[in-house]
């Protein structure tokens, strides 16, 4: 069975189809790379999956379970986690605290997270999570403060905290200097060997195709190739989607 | 002074120099000392309304109507012989329940929409008081509201009532400190903030905001609850639209979503106008353009001229609410 199972997705605004029909499979430890020409739906997929989007048709399944159309919170709390697009933080926030309501909820009563005053080590591996992607020294900044490149970080960090079975990032390296993309990239594949589950929308073709092991195209929110990086490098059909015929 | 000592000291003071300042009336003149009871009112109030709007973000024009709850809670009550204490649980308890009706809007609509339809259920609040005869006494309202008494010991002094309404403060202001320091309070300004990203890191936004708008309302219940036995005597009058417009004025006048806001800002409503009777008929005229003053150049309300006289160009280094010291541990 595989962990997250996308049937027939179909996405409609108004009349218009943003996804139509897209199908995929994400197995336990996979690290799958969504590309695809702007507009061609990847960020649409996501919103659908969890929850910030209800789908007009088909499937979303995780676990076994049945997700689709769940609301973004408990699709959360199911344990699929997701950074956006452009950044999304608590601006007067500080850093430590954007982390620990990250992982507040995943867990627990709604009364028990008013009477209950231990965080159950939530700080601790906010903590830790801060070392290990360099921002720890920044636990009391306001996020506003950050630079873009370390905002990046926390949204990444953010979305770890719960521990999530699959992680979802939606450009995680866009406008990210090189020495950062480096990095991330370094933290993904790391974080991966360690079992860690990721779904990455990115439009860095060199990192996708040395990141991914398997990639899906999408194309004017159609699923159009999928396959390693150079089954998909090779496809006619995704040359044509990226520059015409 | 050890650094260990430090955060201690710096989180009793405030309370040790409230505590003083709370008694500090009791040596005032008759109605200096009703001044200062309106006050503590207000602030009961306003920390309800800071809670709704300041820290989750949700406006809410209807907190006349949920004081109007606590206020005929303890008057109807009364007139049946209930305690004061009874009247006002009665009265925060509907209020709690109405903050979750009137929650239920702030689900679908945002902003000045919500603004919309709290104003209509204070106005609505405000006819069935008026025409509910039989219940509210109607335009004449309730008089001979008795104040609460101990056994033999009374508080019908307004000195005694005065100690009596500190003693609720303290409980309001400490509740609301507790809640806005727990997850709660964290979850309440992740919404406010970013409303998208906290529903997709699991925030209840149903969840979350009606106990926002309950909990507010239920403060605003205790509010009222405490103003009826002060003045002895209600009327619909003081429910109106009016009246929520003058508390969303003390909470962003005062300061947004800061703990301190709500006592800055019921401070400013009751005294300023009373430094500017001397002005006679400009009084209003003078207040006026001292709001609209404040909003132009501190945006932030009277807590932002803290800020700055702190020398804190970075106003936001300091989360709205300090975790308490030794709570969250930081490894």
């Amino acid at each position: 069975m595989a962990l997250l199972e996308v049937r027939d997705l179909t996405k409609h605004f108004f009349r218009l189809p943003a996804l139509s029909a897209v199908s995929l499979s994400v197995e336990h430890g996979d690290l799958l790379g969504v590309i695809g020409p702007n507009g061609s739906g990847k960020t649409t997929l996501f919103n659908c999956v969890t929850g910030v989007l209800s789908p007009s048709a088909g499937q979303v399944r995780f676990k076994g379970e049945n997700i689709t159309g769940l609301s973004a919170d408990l699709v959360h709390r199911r344990g699929i986690a997701r950074t956006f697009q452009l950044i999304q933080l608590f601006p007067e926030m500080s850093v430590l605290e954007n982390m620990l309501l990250a992982a507040q909820e995943r867990e627990g009563t709604l009364l028990g997270r008013l009477f209950r005053r231990e965080d159950g080590g939530a700080a601790d591996r906010a903590m830790e999570l801060l070392e290990y992607l360099g921002i720890a020294g920044l636990r009391d900044t306001f996020a506003s403060n950050l630079s873009y490149g370390q905002q990046k970080l926390l949204d990444f960090g953010m979305a770890l905290m719960s521990r999530p079975e699959v992680i979802l990032l939606d450009e995680p390296l866009a406008g990210v200097n090189p020495t950062m993309i480096k990095s991330l990239v370094g933290h993904i594949q790391a974080l991966n060997a360690e079992g860690h589950t990721f779904v990455v929308i990115e439009h860095n073709m060199e990192v996708v195709m040395s990141l991914c092991r398997r990639i899906v195209v999408l194309s004017q929110g159609e699923r159009i190739a999928e396959g390693t990086p150079a089954e998909v490098a090779d496809n006619p059909l995704v040359l044509d989607a990226y520059f015409g015929r | 002074m050890t650094d260990a000592a430090r955060p201690r000291l710096r989180r009793f003071l405030p309370v040790g120099v409230l505590v003083l300042l709370a008694l500090l009336p009791l040596g005032f003149e008759q109605y200096k000392l009703y001044v200062a009871s309106l006050t503590l009112v207000y602030l009961v109030m306003a920390i309800g309304l800071n809670l709704t709007l300041g820290y989750a973000g949700q406006i809410s024009l209807a907190h006349g109507a949920f004081m109007a709850f606590g206020s005929y809670g303890v008057a109807i009550l009364g007139q049946r012989g209930w305690p004061v204490e009874v009247g006002l649980a009665v009265g925060a308890i509907v209020a709690f329940a109405c903050g979750i009706l009137v929650g239920f809007p702030a689900l679908k609509v945002k902003h000045h929409f919500l603004a919309m339809v709290t104003l209509g259920f204070n106005i609505m609040v405000f006819l069935v008081l008026r025409n509910w005869e039989s219940l509210t006494g109607g335009s004449f309202g309730i008089s001979g509201i008795a104040r609460p008494r101990w056994g033999l010991f009374s508080f019908g002094s307004d000195r005694a009532y005065y100690v009596y309404m500190v003693g609720w403060a303290t409980l309001v202001v400490g509740s609301a400190y507790w809640i806005l320091t727990s997850r709660w309070g964290r979850a309440f300004r992740a919404i406010r903030e970013n409303e998208m990203r906290a529903e997709a890191l699991g925030v209840s936004l149903r969840n979350y905001k009606l106990m926002a708008f309950a909990i507010g309302a239920a403060y605003a219940g205790i509010g009222g609850a405490l103003f009826a036995p002060l003045l002895g005597y209600i009327d619909p009058g003081a429910y109106t639209l009016d009246r929520s417009i003058q508390f969303l004025m003390m909470v962003v006048m005062g300061g947004l979503g800061r703990f301190a806001g709500p006592f800055l800002g019921a401070i400013l409503v009751t005294v300023l106008p009373e430094v500017l009777r001397a002005s006679e008929g400009l009084y209003l005229v003078i207040y006026a353009l001292a709001v609209i003053l404040m909003m132009l150049f501190m945006p932030k309300g009277l807590v932002g001229i803290w800020d700055w006289a702190a020398g804190r160009r970075d106003a936001g280094a300091q989360p709205p609410v300090p975790a308490p010291p030794g709570r969250l541990r930081t490894g």
